[in-house]
């Protein structure tokens, strides 16, 4: 079976800047990693990346079998991307939204109305805006777009901040189910607690690459291939 | 495309629904503005009414550029642009919803601004088609112009600033246009404008292809 990723020495720029800096980095199919590392290390700008927000300068990658050098437009839509934002509108609530990002699936209205149930958007919280909602409901409504569109890689930038106790769980919760259901999960967060039970192994990123397997500490046998 | 357009359209139209920017901000502040050329010209009819045309036009070019900039943070709040990218949205199609939203809305705004000039400036709105006509090809035009310099600094922190900048030296083939089209309208002369009305179309139709085939581009470096 292919890789669901396989980036060989990927460079990405923002201006002259550089965010990735020479990644290299395998992901089978199923595979939940948790990408590790400090602030600014490039954690960010690698989900982007696989997402096909960002485009690359050089190096090799394909991410579900797409190249990002020649189709990234068309690899999103199999993505589920958890941002720091709610990548939704915020004077339209949850249920319009959903609506909205969902027009190409023939029962929007049913799969939106599901999708908001699992994440316990119901009532008046799936009929408030979402700028009106508060950070943890904002963050349930993001996951309600991802549980409507059933992506093939879950791309999650810092999934639990904001969220509370029931929250966390329902999150959690979603990344056993699609991982029990093959798809492929990438984590970047700071809070080791929570990720820890979720993951199969760990990539570092450090100065816009991937740090060597061998630097790595806990969870034992951990690698970056 | 068409079907994205209608959708983004659609979600831009219930947006002003939801939160009535254009019709309790933009149409006031246009508003204002008219009545400030009033009052800055006087009460004499002899200066008045010769100043409509163009103080109408003036005022739709500013309101238009608080119409701009709105209809783009709707983007680039809540990093929706991402989540349009992601939907795989028609970038052509979501060029002409923006477009299609925005046009409607600055129509609705040049109604009620060619009523407001009627009474300060004591014009009677004579030669309707003609002015009907400069006014939604020369929408077209500024809607089409700024939706695209609008992608352009979609991410850019000093897009409130800068868009005025680099719009009005582009649109201002449409201000002269937009009030010779009036003036003649107005002064029972329309014939004598087709040049500028077949102007205000050229305009209008290029910037329309320009901006459905560069929009998508101009989203992604953002």
């Amino acid at each position: 079976m292919n890789p669901a990723i396989e980036l060989r020495d990927v460079v990405v720029f923002a201006g002259g800047f550089p965010l990735l800096s020479g990644v290299t980095l395998t992901v089978e199919p199923g595979e939940v990693i948790h990408l590790a590392g400090a602030n600014g290390a490039g954690k960010t700008s690698l989900l982007r990346t696989l997402a096909g927000l960002a485009p690359i300068r050089s190096g090799v990658a394909r991410v579900l079998g797409f190249d990002l050098n020649l189709e990234r437009q068309s690899v999103r839509q199999e993505i589920g991307f958890i941002a720091h934002e709610t990548l939704l509108y915020e004077d339209l609530d949850a249920r319009e939204n959903l609506r909205f990002f969902l027009r190409n699936i023939d029962d929007a209205t049913e799969v939106s109305a599901r999708a908001m149930q699992r994440v316990g958007l119901l009532g008046r919280l799936a009929q408030t805006p979402i700028g009106q909602l508060s950070t943890g409901q904002r963050r349930r409504a993001a996951l309600a777009l991802l549980v409507a569109r059933a992506p093939g890689l879950l791309l999650l930038d810092e999934p639990h901040a904001g969220l509370d106790a029931e929250g966390r769980a329902l999150l959690d919760g979603l990344v056993r189910e699609f991982a029990a259901a093959g798809a492929t999960v990438l984590i970047s967060s700071h809070e080791e607690g929570y990720v820890t039970p979720l993951i199969d192994r760990i990539v570092t990123m450090a100065g816009g690459c991937v740090v060597p397997s061998a630097s790595l500490g806990f969870l034992g046998g951990t690698d970056a291939s | 495309m068409l079907r994205d357009a209608l959708a983004v359209a659609r979600k831009d139209l219930k947006i002003e629904w939801a939160t009535r920017v254009t019709a309790l901000q933009v149409v006031p502040f246009a508003v204002v503005v008219l009545l400030l050329f009033g009052f800055a010209l006087g009460p004499d009819p002899q200066r008045l009414e010769p100043a409509a045309p163009g103080a109408f036009w003036l005022a739709v070019l500013l309101a238009a550029v608080l119409g701009i900039t709105r209809a783009m943070s709707i983007e680039s709040s809540a990093g929706a642009i991402d989540g349009l990218r992601l939907a795989g949205f028609d970038s052509a199609g979501v060029f002409l919803g923006k477009l299609l939203a925005l046009g409607g809305e600055l129509v609705f705004l040049e109604f009620i601004l060619s009523v407001v000039t009627a009474i300060v400036f004591g014009v009677s709105l004579a030669g309707y088609l003609w002015l009907v006509s400069a006014t939604i090809y020369a929408t077209l035009g500024i809607v089409a112009v700024g939706l695209l310099y609008g992608a352009l600094l979609v991410s850019s922190r000093v897009r409130e600033t800068l868009l005025p900048l680099l719009f009005f030296p582009v649109i201002a083939p449409v201000l002269i246009a937009g009030t010779k089209v009036w003036q003649a309208a107005l002064s029972h002369h329309p014939s004598g404008a087709s040049s500028w009305l077949e102007m205000l179309v050229v305009f209008g139709v290029i910037y329309l292809a320009i901006g459905t085939v560069a929009f998508g581009p101009l989203l992604e470096d953002a």
